[in-house]
């Protein structure tokens, strides 16, 4: 079936502002998007520009608006979209070019929570033990793969520049409720900052927008529970 | 021209380079470059696990996966790294545990162990537990691991940041790397003592593949231009398990935690080819079951694919041990394992060949294992060889672990006493003719059409089985392929995020990496591990007990053998 992608293209090199580009493509019902995108760049017009590299929702690479909504380009089927079909790059972050956005901010704010195990205590033979109950209370988000779509679907990051944003709390939560890390203090106290947890209106745009199916504004909610109630 | 010097340079930030980063971090001034963000590194894709023999489940010795690691590579596997994989292992497992990995646990609170292919308790009686794993996303969690641990270690990354050349003294010492800054286009020159390839595999090589996009062995192909020879390149894995015509990888661990292939009858046919192991066989034979069920006509519907079936198996282990995968089924296929078989076919995989590379992940030049100073590889893009003809599951992963450990330490003890070797006079003058040609050529060929050709061929010709017939005939479509890309033309004629280009740059290194593979295919008279020639069935240890090498010379491609080191299992017939 022919469907038609309408792209929001911006190269710095030539436009002063960005422009729709509609593109007409042959496309199977189970395509995913990333296939018609590669397929405009491969036959049509090399200039389209979108970062991809697994092609299966694992790397983070090819977030974008897909009809308004943070989708993967490679997670998401054609037969899931309709005939006509409008892709923007993110929303919240500066355009490098086409759909392509700058990524900077979004990996600061990332690792100004410390995200990684923070513990002195490695046993000096064998592995720590967790119990599996224990390992179950953060395995929602473990599965995050710092692809930006909750962030940038987040009102409150469109805003405001300084909030940390959904994915760095979804990281802060995986290593708070880590039964073997000792930073909660110091990354529950990040987190209570004027750009921190308290920002979150709750408006659940992040849950919605997770490729990964993380229980986003759930992981939130935990963390401020933990502010609040000091319960880690 | 952006000059920047350090002590040493990683070029990779998969498994294998972050974990030589780590090992470096804050004793030397380093920086690690990658085409793409670290975390999005295809190490992030694997899923099934990590082998080491801890013994968390039941009982386990490095020995007997020292044996499985030598007997599934079809004994061409250099069992002093073998050795050093098997022992080692056990250690770099618990150095990622330390270092926060979330894997799954036993009721005690020990890493969980699952079965994988070709893993075996006491030298092959029957599966064993080894496999550690967190879910079915071990790689996810093993590349954000070592992201985080770079984080807290303060690595130097060059983000998007696109190799373009490799640089050489005249005394053949490597002195530094040309890369093309995505965001800008611009060119930089980074100077350095060592320098590390951990760029990963060239599974787009091929038309059905596991692999991600940025899979194009560029990493390998650059030096390969330089004189650096590839070793046993003809040995391509082909996974049994592929997403039909998608090739999205379903990991061995479905099979590990009881899923069935069946042929167009119902049959579960594995058994009948390997009676002990059956559906845990190694992979290579695993795919050659499937591609001889297809032949005989007992594919589903008599079509080129069989199924894989987990309707058996509990919902909640589904859910618990193999979300993701499933999930791929569901998304991608609309098929609900749970209740229906997942329709699958082998995908390109796994390259066991790459830069020939000793214990410390050094570079050798030549069959006399010579060491090109200040060069060094591991992960899928170096062959040192610990999976010689065949891969075993989850070994790659740990080769990541072990090989870009010792790796690291290496290089800098090597920086330490080493000098900083002078650059050639005009250091990016490759590069720079490669790209100006490339932005400046009107029209020509599309890139496109020509890598679906080379994908085509390789897969139709030089995949699960080959004979002389097919290689030679894939070797006209590449040589042509080869042709019309000295005429390729790009529409992106800028400087700013250029994927045209980049795109462009990945064909040339594929077509390299197929000329070699095709050319160790044909030069091996013989069938070993993933290499199966239907001219010459038989393994060959007379003649073929050896690795391949093959050079690039301005007279075209040399052949070379390298001696296989032997030191405990003598090579016997491999049945399961
Ligand atoms: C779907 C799938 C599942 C798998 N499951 C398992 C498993 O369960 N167990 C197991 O042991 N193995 C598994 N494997 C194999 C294993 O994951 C890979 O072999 C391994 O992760 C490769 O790691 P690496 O560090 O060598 O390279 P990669 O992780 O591929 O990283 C390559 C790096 O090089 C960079 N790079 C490449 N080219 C350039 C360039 N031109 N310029 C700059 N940077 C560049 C990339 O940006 C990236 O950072 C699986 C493989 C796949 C495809
Ligand atoms: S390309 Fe990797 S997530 Fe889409």
């Amino acid at each position: 079936m022919d469907v038609t992608l309408r792209i929001k293209r911006y190269n710095p090199d030539e436009d002063v502002k960005p422009v729709f580009k509609e593109y007409v493509v042959a496309v199977e019902p189970t395509d995913r998007v990333l296939d018609a995108l590669n397929e405009i760049k491969w036959q049509q017009d090399g200039t389209l520009t979108y970062r991809r590299s697994c092609a299966h929702g694992i790397c983070g690479s090819d977030a974008m608006r897909i009809n308004g909504r943070n989708r993967l380009a490679c997670k998401i089927l054609m037969q899931e979209l309709g005939k006509k079909i409008t892709i923007e790059p993110l929303l919240g972050y500066k355009v490098i070019k086409d759909l392509v956005v700058d990524m900077d901010a979004f990996f600061a704010a990332y690792k100004s929570i410390k995200p990684y195990l923070i513990a002195d205590d490695a046993p000096s033979s064998g592995e720590r033990l967790q119990s599996p109950v224990d390992r179950e209370r953060f395995d929602d988000t473990t599965k995050c793969i710092l692809c930006a779509a909750c962030t940038t679907a987040c009102p409150i990051t469109w805003t405001n520049e300084h909030f940390v944003g959904p994915a760095a709390i979804v990281n802060a939560h995986r290593f708070i409720f880590d039964s073997r890390d000792q930073g909660a203090g110091e990354r529950l106290r990040i987190l209570n900052t004027q750009s921190g947890v308290w920002r979150c209106r709750t408006v659940f745009n992040c849950t919605e927008a997770c490729p990964r199916d993380i229980e986003v504004t759930k992981a939130i909610e935990e963390v401020k529970r933990a502010l609040l109630y000091e319960q880690v | 021209m952006s000059y920047h010097r350090f002590d040493a340079v990683i070029v990779g930030a998969g498994g294998a380079g972050l974990m030589a980063a780590i090992q470096m971090a804050g004793k030397a001034n380093i920086a690690v470059v990658s085409k793409l963000y670290p975390p999005r590194s295809h190490t992030g894709a694997a899923q099934g696990g990590i082998s080491a023999a801890l013994g968390n489940t039941e009982e386990d010795h490095w020995q007997w996966h020292m044996f499985d690691t030598v007997k599934g590579g079809d004994y061409l596997v250099d069992q002093d790294a073998a050795d050093v994989l098997s022992r080692e292992a056990i250690d770099a497992v618990l150095e990622l545990e330390h270092m926060g990995l979330p894997f799954n646990r036993t009721p005690e609170g020990r890493i969980d162990q699952r079965r994988f292919g070709g893993h075996t308790r006491n030298f092959g009686e029957g599966p064993v537990r080894r496999a550690c794993y967190a879910a079915d996303r071990t790689g996810h969690m093993i590349i954000q691991t070592l992201y985080q641990q770079g984080i807290k270690h303060n690595v130097n990354f060059l983000d998007e940041h696109h190799l373009l050349d490799v640089l050489f003294t005249d005394d053949g010492r490597c002195c530094g790397v040309v890369t093309l800054e995505m965001k800008t286009g611009e060119i930089h020159t980074i100077h350095a003592k060592a320098i590390m390839i951990a760029t990963g595999g060239f599974g787009r090589v091929y038309k059905i593949t596991s692999n991600a996009l940025a899979g194009t062995g560029d990493g390998i192909a650059i030096p390969f231009r330089r004189g650096v020879p590839l070793m046993d390149m003809e040995f391509y894995q082909f996974h049994p398990t592929g997403l039909y015509k998608l090739g999205i990888l379903l990991s061995e661990a479905a099979r590990g935690e009881g899923g069935i292939l069946r042929n167009g009858d119902g049959e579960a046919f594995a058994s009948r080819y390997a009676p002990t192991l059956g559906d845990l066989a190694p992979r290579d034979m695993v795919s050659r079951f499937i591609h001889q069920e297809v032949r005989e006509g007992r594919g589903i519907d008599g079509k080129d694919y069989v199924h894989l079936d987990l309707s058996h198996l509990s919902p909640e282990l589904i859910d618990e041990k193999l979300p993701d995968v499933t999930g791929f089924a569901r998304t991608y296929l609309g098929v609900e394992p749970k209740t229906d078989p997942v329709p699958i076919q082998p995908t390109a995989h796994y390259a066991m060949g790459g830069l020939p590379t000793d214990v410390e992940g050094r570079v050798i030049r030549d069959a006399k294992n010579t060491v090109i100073p200040g060069f060094y590889s591991a992960g899928e893009a170096a062959c040192v060889s610990v999976h010689g003809a065949n891969r075993l599951g989850t070994n790659s992963l740990v080769d990541l672990v072990v090989f870009g450990r010792r790796a690291g330490k290496h290089m800098l003890s090597f920086i330490e006493s080493a000098e900083l070797p002078p650059l050639p006079s005009d250091p990016e003058l490759v590069a720079r003719a490669q790209v100006n040609d490339l932005l400046t050529r009107p029209n020509g060929e599309r890139a496109a059409t020509l890598r679906q050709a080379m994908q085509e061929v390789m897969m139709d010709k030089v995949s699960v089985v080959r004979d002389a017939t097919s290689l030679n005939e894939a070797k006209a479509v590449i040589d042509g392929v080869r042709r019309a890309y000295h005429h390729v033309a790009i529409d992106d004629h800028g400087k700013t995020f250029n994927t045209d280009l980049t795109e462009a740059l990945e064909l040339g290194c594929m077509i390299d990496c197929a000329e070699a593979i095709i050319e160790g295919a044909l030069l091996r008279q013989e069938s070993r591990g993933a290499h199966y020639r239907e001219d010459f069935q038989a393994r060959d240890d007379v003649n073929w007990l050896a690795h391949s090498l093959v050079y690039r010379t301005s007279g075209g491609l040399e052949l070379g053998k390298k001696p296989v080191t032997i030191t405990i299992f003598e090579p016997k017939e491999r049945k399961y």
